[in-house]
């Protein structure tokens, strides 16, 4: 039992590090960065598979969380606390060892957060967001739902994109790498980009493992009833609106783990993070993951967000997007991976064949 | 603030605000014959807006707008036989997710064939700098235009569904489709109807709107959340609630800018949704329409 769970996390660990020895071999490196940044943008897609397809739950405003985790890490890290060294707070904060002080670009003194802290900081944020927000708006259902999230990512998005402090339209740059631990930095530095391959896979698998126990398990199976049948069950005995929320501020903290992981990787974040269209692109890479399927979503997420990185779509790249919600919505709209469809398929071929006029 | 200010904003308020209820109006049409909630609604007032601005270049005003308005009919038929006729029982999950996508599949085709530029139509009646005054305050004749549109638009469907037989068929349908269907009305062609309406009216308001508020290819994204609000607060069904709905939605906003920043103008129309959904889910006025959109998963 135990075997079977694993074998597909070790057959992705395996072709994760596949991919790394072909690419480190045919000298193309590059490929790993954005093979990088399309990891830790699976992270809000996975947690959004846990709260659309297993507890039916739409959400299009999860961008709102991966922004809100990647801006509140990145400006605690920038932030120069240097002028209020001596207000009360600031030198607790000090004394605690949660600033570190150095100099900014012109060589004045500067005094931020470190990094840790300030992750810690911003999944805290992300998660009482998410609690204060989900616990009214997972009450409502169908359309209402839908508007609720998108009226939640629009508000974040115009937050982001209007304050000053959080540099407007242009976002945060200059956010410092993240030493995670002694010799792991999280960083967008060439020299370091193995090391950074690594680690966002394998935070992706270490998600993975947690969401593929978590849905296995008897909150899983409570997820599913509420997606069947909510009536049925709360009558079950089924705490359903808890459980929603639970999955809500799970897939939250997923959302902002992502968004800050990508901050510091990438230096820099925009208002472009939180923008509905991101919020959007989620909504169709679960759909064409198939709703409930933790597997066909990471497929899916990164396969789309390494072309999207690369620039294969082009000015197309929203559009792609668009196509794809439609497509599969109307023509698929249990998703393109899954068994049924391809011995559908397989079953069509020898009929076509007979079908031939000789 | 003066008087005159605060009379200055009121108009401006009623002006935005008569144009949400009619996206609105829009979103209560569709979602009566369908029970969908048609995410592209926006698009429609943006469509009208974008084919009037290059159709003018070419033809008179007026013929302009005549064509663009029958234009985005066209187009909103085709949406619901392309895209919603053949669907079997969807689920509402699903039907939303469609009717986004068609939101961005419009936006993005709009993104290739206007580019991103701000565009407008021309002041019917005299020019940007043109007003009337009536006593201390000074309004432009646009915004006559756009009120009188808005009130002809509500007075022609009040008495397109109250009057006529179609108008009639329509609400028979939206009642109770299968009844309606054993009486003889043509149901599917009764719901393509409710779509190529609202995106008559949308476009029509689109038209009208774009000398003042301009027209771009994102325009209706914020409309959409916007009408939604007001579908929210005045009911959906509805018009003259809708249209009570947007002005009340209108005139906070345009006052709002004494409290917050500029910035933040739309998102109190958002809060004021968020605030509704969470308290009112049936609505201020209190409306069986939108209850309804509660109790559906």
């Amino acid at each position: 039992m135990t075997g079977s769970r694993f074998f597909p996390l070790a057959v992705l660990a395996a072709a994760v590090v596949l991919v790394q020895a072909v690419a480190s071999l045919a000298d193309r490196n590059q490929y790993l960065t954005q093979l990088t940044m399309a990891g830790y943008y699976s992270l809000p897609i996975l947690g959004l598979t846990l709260l659309m397809g297993y507890a039916g739950q739409v959400s299009i405003g999860h961008a709102g969380f991966f922004a809100i985790g990647g801006y509140v890490s990145g400006f605690l890290t920038t932030y120069n606390l240097a002028e209020r060294a001596n207000e009360g707070w600031v030198r607790a904060a000090g004394g605690l060892g949660l600033l570190v002080a150095g100099q900014d670009v012109f060589g004045s003194p500067s005094l931020v957060v470190r990094p840790w802290p300030a992750c810690i900081a911003a999944l805290l944020m992300a998660a009482l967001v998410a609690y204060v927000i989900g616990k009214p708006v997972l009450r409502l259902k169908g359309h209402l739902l839908a508007m609720a999230t998108l009226g939640f990512g629009t508000i974040v998005y115009r937050w982001v994109l209007g304050s000053s402090l959080l540099g407007a339209a242009d976002g945060i740059s200059d956010i410092p790498a993240f030493p995670l631990v002694p010799g792991l930095v999280v960083s967008g530095r060439s020299a370091v980009r193995v090391s950074n391959y690594y680690l966002a896979w394998g935070l992706v698998l270490f998600t993975l493992l947690l969401l593929g126990n978590l849905v296995r398990s008897r909150v899983g199976r409570a997820l599913r009833a509420i997606h069947g049948a909510e009536d049925a069950a709360t009558a079950s005995g089924i705490d359903t609106q808890d459980a929603k929320l639970r999955m809500f501020v799970l897939s939250a903290i997923l959302a902002a783990l992502g968004g800050v992981f990508l901050t510091h990787y990438n230096g820099g974040i925009g208002p472009s993070e939180a923008s509905i269209m991101k919020s959007v692109r989620m909504v169709a890479i679960v759909a064409i993951g198939g709703m409930a399927n933790l597997w066909g979503a990471l497929a899916m997420g990164v396969l789309l967000n390494f072309l999207s990185l690369r620039g294969s779509f082009g000015v197309y790249d929203d559009a792609v997007f668009g196509v794809i919600l439609l497509g599969i919505m109307l023509f698929a709209p249990q998703g393109l991976l899954r068994p049924e469809l391809l011995r559908r398929l397989l079953r069509l071929l020898p009929r076509g064949a007979k079908g031939e006029p000789t | 603030m003066t008087p005159d200010l605060l009379l200055q904003y009121l108009v401006a308020g009623v002006t935005y605000g008569a144009i949400y209820a009619i996206v609105a109006i829009g979103f209560g049409i569709v979602y009566n014959a369908t029970g969908i909630i048609n995410f592209a609604q926006g698009e429609f007032v943006m469509l009208g807006g974008m084919i009037a601005v290059s159709l003018q270049e070419v033809l008179p005003l007026p013929v302009a707008m005549l064509l663009a308005v029958l234009a985005t009919m066209g187009v909103g038929a085709l949406v619901e036989i392309l895209f919603i006729r053949w669907l079997d029982r969807p689920t509402v999950l699903r039907m939303i997710v469609i009717t986004i996508g068609l939101s961005i599949g419009i936006r993005e085709l709009a993104l290739l064939v206007w580019g991103e530029g701000v565009r407008s139509l021309p002041y019917f009646t005299g020019n940007a700098i043109t007003v009337l005054s009536f006593g201390d305050v000074h309004v432009s004749p646009q915004v006559l235009w756009v009120l009188g549109t808005v009130a002809v638009i509500v007075l022609f469907l009040m008495l397109f569904f109250g009057r006529t037989r179609l108008g009639r068929q329509m609400r028979a349908c939206a009642a109770n489709q299968d009844a309606a269907r054993l009486c003889g009305i043509d149901a599917k062609g009764m719901v393509t109807l409710s779509f190529v309406l609202a995106a008559g009216i949308g476009a029509l308001a689109g038209c009208v709107v774009s000398p003042i508020t301009y027209v771009q290819y994102d325009s209706g994204t914020n409309l959409a959340i916007k009408g939604f609000t007001v579908a929210v607060l005045g009911g959906l069904g509805n018009s003259a609630a809708a249209l009570g709905g947007g002005l009340i939605l209108g005139v906070l906003e345009s006052l709002s800018i004494v409290v917050l920043p500029a910035a933040y103008k739309d998102v109190l129309a958002i809060a004021i949704l968020l605030i509704i959904l969470v308290f009112r889910p049936a609505g201020v006025f209190g409306n069986a329409a939108t209850a309804r959109l509660e109790e559906q998963a």
